[in-house]
């Protein structure tokens, strides 16, 4: 489909595989198998899952930083799966990334205003230092970030400038593609609130395709247009965010979304169950 | 109606560091076997209540005014001594990260155990029986492997039961919830509430549920209490403050929240007027120092 | 804004100075470059001029002391305090150049070794733990017992021997850095490896860096000794505190100066290269540490 921007094709991704120093062959760990995804231009779609279902191995495997094993990987109608690093490089300016822990993605040792202009100049998206210096604080005006950031650390700001650095980063590279890295976890209800705003506005802005994980269904709801399930490595569901909320098809759709509490009175919400819950919980096993 | 098992009047605290105030003039009541949820986010002071109630308030935190009475005795005013044997033998923690609550070096059954061994003086074989009975109750099959195992042997789900059960092992009047499932995936999540609830009605115990969500609160909170800035903002029936909220932040924080029933929730940050509201609201009230 | 954990240069330098322990050693360490440097207008007599006739003289205060020797003088008339003075000459240069040099191989070997990984760390890793399973002084002693005495050997001989501490600790912090997310980052935006390497990486793994060469100087200096004391050092003539000590030894009874002075003088170096180097340690790590 023509239409995509980034789609991936039954990608398989394992881990530990290979001979030992001596012949022996190590057993690998699977940790995506037949995983296929598409997102479409201006698009934002939401991969939902819990821990250990593998949604951050696919966010790093679509980035290609993470290898795969087997399946293909294609953006904008080009095949990147096995690329080599120096061609990917113009590549990797349209797709970028934003973390959760914006504390732990910006380097300690460098200035904000090193983290944020160099990649800029590195890509050629600014002409020169002023160019990109001009950049940045047009960014940071409109991210409410006071412009004396640039000459602070990171451990100088508070969470929510720092959240809104990383943010900025990757806006100013202009990239096609941005994978937003459970980006809104652990934040209060309305710092959250403000950073999925920020996104949504910036997607519509610079026409972003967006790949959101979360493990909060209520979150995707809020700011993607489509959704997959994924289920230790697998895809259990996927579809339109309307169809699958109001309708899911699969059992551990319909536990995930059970699981929610929403903040309305539900008194049978506790003791209703659906079946399909995590695996492994009640018996005792890891 | 007999009086409350937990009774916090006018209870101010302010950092030392700083001199900023860290709880404002904050009252509240549990009654027994009643689940109140303590909510607000980040800063609002709910764990700052919570390490009062437990006697763990660091060394940085000055009270300043207030009382803490619990079962009638104010827990500020008592010596270090009966202070501890009350709080260990009639209150209870259930923590918030499963992950580095136990002790990794040690053995479930050794950690089981030590309070009954501490407060009820029971010998090795009486402690076995009463964990495996514990164990039971928040219905964890194979209980003997679990008591062999380590930590790190186990789940996070399977963590947080341990945990739960060591909190109701001394038959606790009030047990402090400190965000119990915060750090657990949803489903998960789910069967542990439910295992709290039902614990707590069991053994009739009282149930403080330290939170910042609201999804939670409105499912097993009886009571909410809502907190901004170190101030009682909002408290009352759960019901009451989700259908009808008085206070313009309530009603702010209730939008704001996502919800996978309504395509347009979460977009929607808590107003700056109505913090600036608050913070001038908040100053109106300083206590006079 | 939080307070201010060491990261910037800036703030970096402050915290250092501020730190007890870094007064204290770094103190010492300065006192003792000023007085190699100074030696020859600073030393009060030329540490080779023997004076038979005067002997063994112990160090004023004591009966039998001669004005001008403060801290009494050899068997052979020689000056203590103006030989332990230059005798500062070889041991701190020792220090810094063995130290130097043994951490640019071995740090460049462990950054190696630590982002590449696959047969690049395989080769590395083997080659330290074969190095490593040789003893040290020994094996010290016998490269310059082969090679010949000289200060440019007993630097060669403590590179040789030492490289491999340091390859092992960047190593390890190498792989530490590699995984956390601002690399990831960098990764992302498509730098190159090696500019990730030198700039995200290598800035994290500096602070522990210098504080372990700081601890080496002091491994450095005890080795100079042991090799002086063996005889094995630079040439006789030139005066080490191990030679003292070689020499103070066989007149312990009649001239326990001889002895004293450069086993203290030995013993405050060491003590206050560790004691920078723990002081840089707390005072370079970053206070968040994941």
């Amino acid at each position: 489909m023509s239409d995509d921007l980034l789609v991936a094709r039954d990608v398989e991704v394992a881990f530990g595989a290979g001979k030992s120093l001596f012949g022996a062959v190590k057993a690998s760990v699977k940790v995506l198998q037949g995983v296929s995804i598409r997102i479409g231009r201006a698009e934002t779609v939401g991969i939902v899952g819990e821990s250990g279902s593998g949604k951050t191995t696919l966010g790093r495997a679509l980035l290609r930083l993470v290898d795969v094993t087997s399946g293909e990987i294609h953006f904008d109608g080009q095949d990147i799966t096995r690329l080599p690093e120096t061609a990917m490089r113009p590549i990797r300016r349209r797709m970028q990334l934003i973390f959760q822990d914006p504390m732990a993605s910006l380097n300690p040792r460098h200035t904000i205003r090193s983290i944020v202009l160099e990649p800029m100049i590195f890509h050629g998206v600014a002409s020169n230092q002023a160019d990109a210096e001009a950049r940045a604080r047009a960014i940071f005006d409109r991210f409410s970030l006071p412009a004396a950031c640039l000459d602070r650390y990171p451990h100088e700001l508070s969470g929510g400038q720092r959240q809104r650095v990383g943010i900025a980063r990757v806006a100013l590279l202009a990239p096609d593609f941005v994978l937003a890295d459970e980006i809104v976890s652990g934040l209060d209800v309305s710092t959250q609130a403000q950073a999925l705003n920020l996104l949504k506005e910036l997607s519509r802005d610079l026409g972003l395709s967006m790949a959101f994980i979360s493990h909060d269904l209520s979150v995707i709801r809020a700011v993607c247009d489509r959704v997959y399930v994924l289920r230790a490595g697998r895809i259990v569901e996927e579809g339109p965010c309307e169809e699958v909320f109001a309708s899911p098809k699969d059992e551990y759709t319909r536990a995930l979304l059970d699981a929610i509490p929403l903040p309305r009175i539900d008194p049978d919400w506790l003791a209703r169950t659906t079946g399909a819950g995590s695996a492994g919980d009640m018996d005792g096993a890891k | 109606m007999s009086a409350p098992i937990l009774a916090i009047s006018n209870l101010s605290a302010m950092s030392d560091r700083d001199r900023t105030p860290i709880l404002r003039d904050v009252s509240l009541e549990v009654e027994r076997g009643e689940t109140r949820g303590l909510v607000g986010e980040s800063g609002a002071g709910k764990s700052t209540i919570a390490k009062a109630i437990l006697g763990i308030l660091p060394r940085t935190v000055r009270v300043t005014g207030g009382q803490v009475r619990f079962e009638g005795a104010d827990l500020l005013a008592m010596p270090a001594g009966p202070l501890r044997r009350l709080i260990g033998e009639r209150i209870a923690l259930i923590p918030q990260d499963p992950m580095t609550a136990l002790n990794p070096g040690r053995r479930i059954e050794a950690q089981l155990t030590d309070g009954p061994r501490l407060w009820r003086g029971l010998d090795a074989r009486a402690a076995r029986t009463l964990s495996l009975k514990l164990l039971d109750e928040v219905h964890i099959r194979d209980p003997e492997r679990v008591l062999r195992s380590f930590p790190h042997e186990l789940s996070g789900g399977m963590r947080q039961r341990v945990l739960i059960a060591a909190a109701f092992a001394l038959e606790p009047r009030l047990i402090v919830a400190d965000e119990p499932t915060t750090a657990l995936d949803v489903t998960v999540q789910k069967q542990i509430l439910r295992l709290i609830r039902n614990m707590q009605s069991a053994h009739g115990t009282a149930v403080i549920f330290v939170t910042h969500n609201l999804g939670v609160v409105a499912q097993i909170c009886d009571n909410v209490t809502l907190l901004f800035g170190g101030r009682v903002i909002e408290a009352g029936r759960t019901a009451d403050l989700l259908e009808a909220p008085g206070h313009p932040y309530t009603r702010a924080l209730l939008e704001a929240c996502p919800r996978y029933d309504r395509p347009n929730a979460g977009l929607r940050p808590i107003p700056e007027s109505v913090i600036a509201n608050l913070r001038a609201e908040l100053a109106r009230a300083r206590a006079p120092r | 804004m939080k307070a201010a954990s060491p990261h910037g240069i800036g703030e970096t330098l402050r915290a250092c100075a501020r730190d007890p322990k870094v007064i204290a050693g770094g103190g010492f360490v300065l006192f003792l470059l000023i007085l190699a440097l100074a030696a020859p207008w600073i030393a009060p007599k030329d540490p080779l001029e023997q004076d038979l006739i005067l002997g063994a003289t112990p160090p004023l205060g004591f009966a039998g002391a001669q004005p001008g020797n403060w801290l009494g003088t050899d068997d052979l008339g020689r000056d203590v305090l103006s030989r332990a003075i230059y005798g500062s000459r070889i041991a701190l240069t020792v220090a810094f150049v063995a130290s130097s040099l043994a951490a640019t191989l071995g740090a460049t070997l462990g950054l190696l070794a630590g982002w590449y990984r696959g047969w690049v760390d395989v080769v590395i890793s083997r080659l330290v733990e074969i190095w490593m399973a040789f003893p040290p002084v020994l094996l010290s002693i016998l490269l310059v017992a082969v090679v010949g005495a000289g200060v440019g050997s007993v630097i060669g001989a403590i590179v040789i021997i030492d490289w491999t501490r340091f390859c092992r600790v960047v190593r390890a912090e190498t792989m530490g850095q590699a995984r956390s997310d601002y690399v990831t980052a960098a990764r992302a935006i498509g730098f190159p490896q090696m500019r990730i390497l030198i700039r995200e990486i290598f800035p994290n793994v500096l602070p522990v860096l210098i504080a372990l060469i700081s601890l080496e100087m002091g491994i450095a200096v005890i080795v100079e000794a042991i090799l002086s004391f063996v005889g094995l050092s630079v040439s006789s003539d030139v005066p080490t505190w191990g030679g003292m000590i070689a020499q103070g030894r066989q007149i312990l009874h009649q001239g326990w100066w001889v002895l004293s002075t450069p086993l203290l003088a030995l013993f405050l170096t060491v003590l206050a290269f560790n004691l920078l180097g723990e002081g840089l340690r707390r005072a370079l790590d970053p206070v968040m540490r994941r």
